[in-house]
């Protein structure tokens, strides 16, 4: 289990607890405002973008080359954008918080 | 039957990989092709370069410049306005998103395969994914489901006829319609899609009639042909490849991608096109000011640098980024609505369906010159059989 903190763009803070599918199928089940997850993640849409704190960024594994591509583009990027969902949720990501871009 | 039916070869192939400045002629204007992934995404990316708010109908390839006068909305409006369009819809636009809706969906499939299967044979463009269409089009603008037929009337394409592709006296007719239903509704508002639209505030006033007029005929145009073309290529690949009917049966966890990869290979809409604001360039080469680009979602969906073995269809293909959709701030609003559908179709067919024989069928292709593009079929008559 995984305690999972999403922060909305008008700055609500949801926590759930999770153990499995990935950041964007926990976001889009819980109704979290701003992911959308249009494709059903298949990295085509990204309408699930969020923004991670930077020491959580680097702890979980780069972004694949295709999935910055489709980032390159996208509005309110950070150096620490990732899309949803391609974060699978592990135990490793207890405590983690990810943050939804203004769009 | 050969597996050669289904099979969609991709004319931009060479072109892609090649330096020259490639064209498609569109009423003798040439018009820029813009070919690989990234650049596609990167022209659709760059609206002040590249905009939509050119005169009504000329970001269309063909265009529709001689037809229609009315701008489509939000289609044809560039930033910031745009998305004071967009967010006006884009709630409305997401109902198919709500389980509610997936299910009227799927009710409505079944109820179409139903009939198909009680048939000797049947002719998917006009009397199975046309129907169906206009159907679910009714949900989508919460009319009533009779209203359905008078579109179903129209044909596939709302301003193409059979002998003309593009057909200023249906353009007219579908606006005379249009301002008929705001007219209707206005007298009696209801919870319909005209009745909503002549009641939201934008930017402190109310939308005018040609506003209205110009967000449904999107509504009606961007959703027609591209939708009857998914449904009918994708039931070709089903009828073709039977063992992909049993293992959606098996793993419906994979109808998502599914879905997501025949949108790919299929690309429903071969390309669109964007007006340069000022003398510029892509991929190096000149595009004047004026001049139309076209990005071509169909050759970035087969781009050999993104897509691992891109001219196959992977029912399972895990990242898939492709085009078909659209990029950028004006991708598909429909695409929610085209998503249900095909979900419904993938998941519905292999409960009622065992396989599909085809009996005849004629390819439709569009005319581009040295890119002649198989987009779809102008008819296709098969046999469904069912699940035992």
């Amino acid at each position: 289990m995984a305690k999972i903190t999403f922060i909305t763009s008008d700055q609500e803070t949801i926590t759930i607890e999770a153990s499995g599918g990935s950041i964007m199928e926990l976001a889009v089940n819980n109704n979290i405002k701003g992911i959308n997850g249009d494709c059903g993640g298949v990295c085509s849409c990204a309408t699930c973008h969020v923004h991670l704190q930077p020491d959580q960024y680097k702890k979980l594994d780069p972004a694949s080359e295709l999935e910055q591509d489709m980032l390159e583009f996208e509005e309110a990027t950070t150096p620490y954008s990732r899309l949803g969902c391609q974060i699978p949720i592990s135990d490793q990501l207890d405590g983690f918080v990810f943050q939804i871009p203004q769009t | 039957m050969t597996k050669d039916v289904a099979e969609f070869s991709d004319p931009f192939a060479q072109a892609r990989i090649g330096t020259e400045q490639k064209f498609v002629d569109d009423q003798g204007e040439n018009i820029t092709l813009v070919l690989g992934h990234r650049d596609v995404r990167k022209c659709a990316h760059d609206h002040r370069r590249f905009q939509s708010g050119a005169e009504p109908g000329r970001i269309v390839i063909p265009s529709e410049e001689n037809i229609r006068d009315l701008r489509q909305i939000p289609f044809e409006v560039d930033p910031p306005m745009h998305k004071d369009y967009r967010n006006l819809l884009e709630d409305w636009f997401r109902r198919p998103q709500q389980k509610a809706y997936q299910n009227k969906i799927n009710e409505l499939l079944r109820s179409s395969l139903a009939n198909a299967l009680a048939s000797e044979q049947v002719e998917l463009v006009h009397d199975f994914s046309l129907p169906l269409q206009s159907r679910a089009l009714t949900f989508l603008l919460n009319l009533p489901m009779s209203e359905a037929e008078t579109w179903i009337s129209w044909g596939t394409h709302v301003f193409r006829s059979d002998d003309n592709p593009l057909d200023d006296d249906k353009a007219n007719h579908l606006v005379e319609y249009l301002q008929a239903q705001i007219e209707k509704y206005e007298a009696s508002p209801g919870k319909d899609i005209y009745s909503v639209l002549l009641s939201l505030d934008f930017q402190g006033r109310k939308l005018t009639h040609e506003e209205i007029q110009g967000i449904m005929m999107l509504t009606f145009a961007g959703g027609r042909d591209t939708v009857v073309n998914a449904l009918t290529n994708s039931l070709a690949y089903l009828a073709a490849h039977p063992e992909a009917i049993t293992r959606l049966r098996s793993k419906p966890d994979m109808i998502n991608s599914a879905v997501e990869e025949l949108v790919r290979y299929f690309a429903p809409l071969t390309q669109m096109g964007r007006v340069a604001t000022e003398d510029t360039e892509v991929c190096g080469h000149a595009v004047a000011q004026n001049a139309r680009i076209s990005l071509c979602w169909a050759s970035a969906n087969r781009d050999e640098n993104v897509f691992e073995d891109p001219h196959e269809v992977k029912l399972d293909r895990k990242v898939n980024p492709h085009l078909s959709f659209g990029f950028g701030v004006h991708k598909c609003l429909g695409a929610h609505h085209a998503r249900a559908i095909l979900r419904g179709m993938l998941h519905v067919l292999p409960q009622m369906v065992e396989q599909i024989e085809i009996i005849d069928y004629e390819e439709k292709i569009e005319p581009w010159k040295g890119f002649e593009r198989k987009v779809g079929y102008e008819k296709m008559t098969v046999r469904f059989h069912p699940k035992s």
